[in-house]
């Protein structure tokens, strides 16, 4: 496999949440706003390379049967690190993503990228693979929180002064009655995630069955 | 703390505030173990017993190291070597003193490890200003309510099996979506409380 590919399987063939079903808490909890999405966005795929580039350095040292308690330590730490930086530099993020920043550690893709790829291969190849699971993981979260954002409250907010106002391009200054906060809510969350899961999967196997009658 | 508040406390752990459906901790078992009622209820009595443990201990290391020698940034990395070790003395305790016990909950516990309501409720716990008691009582009840949902879920979607549901929403998608539904209905609870 040459590095374009091992880039590009984390976006879609691959993705980790839309395919491999893993890291949802955090796409449940923070997509109710742009702003916060690009924040997760940035902490997971900071994470995410900085705990493969270490693991798959001390891929040869490490003993087979403690192998779990040292990755988890390694996570932590940088997650501590990333929660202190976002801290000091973004704190207004920082306060709105709250326990999910210390909850990167338990992230089940963090977890499962070092286990399943930086565990086995070399260090450049696990970075390029950790930025493509990021940036694909990212970049559902940014999905679902655009969608949420939009039918939530009507208008797109980013670092608190760029506006998208939807309701203006409609003549009107009031939230319009189209735009319900129900998909701020929990119960919005859900649904979203499930209909675009729904959606991505009946798309999946329609282009499946195209491959297969083509290779016949 | 009065008998009311300690109720009004764990109720609104339990329905409100709860875990699952408005916390969005722990969404990986509550999709990944539901399928069965069997195994929904085994998975969440091994999270009640751990949680309610590794939030009382991380809330004592919290209260009595970390803050005293202000190395509060630490916690996390504490939080989550205590919930490990934790998870590995309770399986081999269980396995020599309730063999039962741990055929039923044995296979669970390994995962609960990166269970993130663990992780989460120990450190809402800590760092919230909880009381001894009130952490206690706090971090059961969420334990509690997770048995309840996962209990509910499961049973939906043993049923759901049966139904007639498009091929690609089967599975995951229409949990998710029957969890909103849930989700609604439990937000409604804040009237009662």
């Amino acid at each position: 496999m040459n590095q374009r590919e091992n880039f590009t399987k984390g976006l879609l063939k691959e993705n980790q949440i839309l395919v491999a079903l893993l890291g949802l808490c955090p796409t449940l909890a923070i997509t109710t706003s742009l702003e916060n999405a690009l924040g997760m966005g940035m902490a997971v795929i900071f994470c995410l390379t900085v705990t493969n580039l270490i693991i798959s350095s001390i891929r040869k040292i490490v003993p087979d049967e403690i192998r779990i308690p040292i990755y988890i330590v390694v996570i932590s730490t940088v997650v501590t690190i990333i929660d202190m930086a976002m801290a000091a530099f973004l704190p207004a993020i920082h306060k709105s993503l709250g326990i999910f920043i210390p909850l990167i550690t338990v992230n089940c893709i963090i977890l499962g990228r070092a286990e399943a790829f930086a565990s086995k291969n070399g260090p450049l190849s696990s970075v390029v693979d950790a930025l493509g699971m990021g940036i694909g993981y990212a970049s559902v979260h940014i999905v679902i929180s655009i969608i949420r954002e939009v039918i939530g409250s009507g208008k797109i907010t980013v670092w608190g002064s760029l506006v998208l106002d939807i309701n203006k391009l409609f003549g009107s200054n009031e939230t319009l009655p189209i735009f319900t906060n129900f998909f701020i809510q929990p119960a919005g969350a859900f649904i979203v995630l499930g209909l675009l899961l729904g959606i991505y999967s009946t798309i999946r196997t329609k282009r499946m069955k195209k491959t297969e009658v083509n290779k016949k | 703390m009065t008998l009311g508040e300690i109720l009004t406390l764990a109720f609104s752990a339990i329905l409100l505030q709860n875990v699952v459906l408005s916390r969005f901790l722990g969404i990986c078992p509550f999709m990944g173990v539901s399928s069965k009622r069997d195994s929904a209820v085994g998975m969440g009595l091994a999270v009640i017993f751990v949680i309610t443990l590794s939030s009382v201990v991380s809330w004592v290391l919290y209260t009595y190291i970390l803050k005293p020698f202000d190395i509060v940034y630490m916690r996390t990395i504490v939080f989550i070597l205590v919930i490990a070790s934790l998870v590995q003395i309770i399986e081999m305790f269980t396995k020599k003193v309730s063999p039962t016990l741990y055929k039923s909950l044995g296979i669970y516990l390994p995962l609960i490890t990166t269970n993130c309501a663990v992780l989460g409720l120990a450190t809402i716990v800590a760092t919230d200003e909880y009381t001894f008691l009130s952490a206690l009582i706090y971090s059961f009840a969420s334990a509690v309510g997770f048995l309840f949902v996962m209990y509910i879920f499961s049973t939906l979607r043993e049923k759901m099996k049966n139904a007639p549901i498009p091929d690609g929403f089967k599975g995951v998608p229409i949990a998710m979506i029957t969890a909103g539904i849930m989700a609604m209905i439990f937000a409604r609870f804040a009237g009662v409380i």
